[in-house]
């Protein structure tokens, strides 16, 4: 889960990570008030998950009342890159005497938590990355051990963070730390990390990307999920606990694991189809994910046919064909269904869909994954 | 032979008595596992259709002699359940479970690493382990694996999807190829066991004539395997990487794509394990395909 700017900064507050005085408005005069007690001059920024927000005139100083009314005025409703600005975050302005980089991920291939940081902050790292890769410190952390005070000194200086902001970015590098770690994040990014003239270290920025896995240990992430942005048929989804994805197309995928289900695109993608969906049911789905998901894929307009693939590990075959059945009861699916099945139980389930009398115009049965993708893609056409 | 497990593994399911645990530990013993005794704090003393509940992993440890564990708890409880069978004398440990959150994977995998470094973690979101005929840990439907043949050619399979994972089991099953061990090393940020462990031992294993890799997008995993098999393996190979038209992903953000440096497309994926000689198919029937002419080859 993605935040917004607003949101990784007041995250960031829980662990004492130096932010901006300020505070999220979704009117004009929700933003002058927000202005008013942070105090001028103020930033007005729109609220967007996309780069470039700068230079699409979504960041803008104002320095009274009047000028953040114009300024909040022409960016609530803007679009980004196709990003509807809600929301502007509106914080006092910070005179910035130099500008770093500092974040926190997990390094996949070497298992380890990694530590990028560096004194050319404010631009795109990946820039930074591209033509000056030496500017970057990388290091990589056991989580074991976790980051002391020590180590964090110590990569403040091999980054070449001039002398006076050194203790500074060692501070917010320990404390970002434990923000990742205990605050469960998969990224925890601050660009840029400044130095004020007055020589303090401070997080102008925000980015934060949560864990989906440690929500049973996060309940005040809850306010976070209130604005996350997923169209109807994600938010469907999402209710009925499924993993979703809306794509354009006009095949309607189900499968079981992310892995068959994304086999299951290249192939309907392989013989002249288009899928509508990504769609995993997951391990061990029941009668009534099954049924969930087809309610989900009968809500998309675009879809002509539905093609079920499910290849039973946890998945038990006869719980799918349940699933089918009820739903088959439950709601009028406008489009028919390809179905194949394999795996734990798949002979019990095929017997079920047999023995259910539903019409072949509404749900045939193939042996193969390609043969149940040529059948599904024709039906679309 | 076969790699990791064979006949002679004896284990215990820690979380027998849950659902999950009862459904696949039984079907793991009726396979002819030898599924030896259960764990489950509380239970101790109490039985799951025959098999011996125990309080904990070690009292299992010293009264069955196991030596590999199916963890199969719930994601909150899974991290301590795979320590204490690290510490119960364990060596060879398979976690099913899906939804353990990133860092608790991160510090699990290195306590394994620094404390207990003779144990084999594999998983967790994992389906298991299968050596077709001898030993079942997981959640594999054992009827969709071929035995494999006393004169050979035998396949091995290591594949980082589940469902990828019966999917090319059924394949060979299909054509008839007999399957040395078949491994899914889950799909999860921090696996245990890469596919570069598998690769190693398939390669070392007199068993196993050729393997067939399933990867997918995102990571750099394939990318290593391929400069490993480039390297290390001389045995045929043919591979299946999913997601060439999947919807990009939740995005990691800046960082995250430095730190795969261009790395993860299907494309990517293919064109590595391509240059390593490995004959890569469109989809799993197609690798399936291009295992079967290397089998023909063999023999």
């Amino acid at each position: 889960m993605d935040l917004f700017e607003y949101q990784g900064k007041q995250y960031f507050a829980r662990f004492d990570i130096p932010v901006s005085r300020g505070n999220v408005a979704v009117t004009v005069d929700e933003a002058v008030a927000a202005a008013d007690a942070a105090g001028y001059p103020v930033v007005v920024k729109a609220q967007v998950q996309v780069g470039g927000r700068g230079k699409a005139g979504g960041i803008k100083l104002a320095n009274d009342a009047a000028e953040v009314r114009t300024h909040a005025g022409n960016i609530l409703g803007m679009d980004i890159k196709g990003h509807l600005v809600k929301r502007v975050w509106v914080e006092n302005a910070s005179d910035i005497a130099e500008e770093y980089y500092a974040s926190f991920t997990l390094d996949r291939g070497a298992k380890k938590h990694l530590l990028m940081l560096s004194k050319e902050g404010g631009v795109e790292i990946e820039e930074v990355a591209a033509k000056n890769p030496a500017a970057i410190l990388m290091l990589h952390i056991d989580p074991v051990d976790g980051l002391s005070a020590a180590a964090a000194a110590k990569a403040a200086v091999d980054a070449k963070i001039p002398e006076k902001a050194q203790a500074g970015v060692a501070d917010i590098l320990v404390k970002l730390y434990r923000c990742f770690v205990e605050g469960d994040c998969d990224l925890a990014e601050i660009n840029p990390l400044i130095l004020k003239p007055t020589g303090e270290v401070h997080a102008l920025d925000a980015k934060v990307s949560l864990d989906a896995n440690a929500d049973f240990r996060h309940p005040e992430w809850e306010e976070f999920k209130a604005t996350e942005e997923l169209d109807a048929r994600e938010k469907l989804a999402r209710e009925k606990g499924l993993q979703y994805i809306g794509l354009d197309g006009t095949v309607g995928i189900i499968a079981n694991g992310a892995g068959l289900a994304m086999s299951t695109l290249d192939v309907v993608n392989q013989v002249g189809g288009t899928a509508a969906n990504f769609l995993d049911i997951g391990g061990g789905a029941n009668a009534d994910l099954m049924a969930g998901a087809l309610e989900v894929i009968n809500s998309d307009k675009n879809v002509k046919s539905i093609f079920i693939n499910i290849f039973g590990g946890i998945t038990r075959g006869e719980e799918v064909a349940k699933g089918i059945v009820e739903a088959l009861g439950r709601v009028d699916l406008r489009a028919p269904i390809v179905i194949r099945l394999d795996g734990t139980n798949a002979e019990e389930g095929r017997e079920i869909l047999k023995n259910a009398g539903i019409p072949e115009s509404k749900l045939t049965s193939k042996p193969t994954m390609l043969e149940a993708a040529q059948a599904a893609v024709a039906l679309a056409k | 032979m076969a790699i990791f497990v064979d006949q002679n593994t004896k284990v215990i399911v820690q979380g027998l008595t849950g659902g999950q645990g009862k459904y696949h530990g039984l079907r793991n013993k009726a396979y002819g596992t030898q599924v030896v005794a259960g764990v489950t704090p509380g239970k101790g003393g109490t039985d799951v259709e025959g098999i011996p509940v125990y309080n904990s992993v070690a009292e299992a440890v010293s009264a069955t002699g196991a030596t590999a564990s199916f963890v199969t708890v719930p994601p909150k409880a899974a991290s301590a359940a795979i320590l204490e069978a690290a510490a119960a004398g364990i060596t060879f440990i398979v976690c099913i479970t899906e939804g353990i959150p990133a860092q608790d994977e991160a510090r699990t995998y290195n306590t394994l690493v620094r404390d207990y470094p003779k144990v084999r973690l594999l998983g967790p979101n994992c389906p298991g382990i299968i050596s077709p005929g001898k030993c079942n840990i997981g959640i594999t439907a054992g009827e969709i694996a071929e035995l494999p043949s006393a004169t050979g050619p035998n396949v091995g399979i290591v594949s980082r999807s589940g469902t990828l994972t019966y999917q090319a089991l059924y394949e060979l099953k299909q054509r008839g190829i007999g399957v040395s061990t078949c491994v899914g090393i889950g799909g999860d940020p921090v696996p245990g066991t890469s596919f570069i462990d598998c690769l190693r031992e398939f390669q070392a294993d007199p068993e196993t004539h050729a393997i067939i890799m399933i990867g997918e997008i995102g990571g750099s995993a394939e990318e290593e395997a391929a400069e490993f098999i480039k390297a290390n393996v001389t045995k045929p190979m043919s591979a299946y990487i999913a997601g060439v038209t999947a919807p990009a992903g939740k995005k990691m953000g800046h960082a995250g794509a430095i730190v795969s440096g261009g790395k993860g497309t299907a494309q990517g994926k293919m064109d590595a394990l391509r240059a390593a000689g490995v004959k890569v198919g469109q989809n799993p029937t197609e690798a399936g395909s291009l295992m079967a002419e290397i089998v023909a080859g063999l023999k």
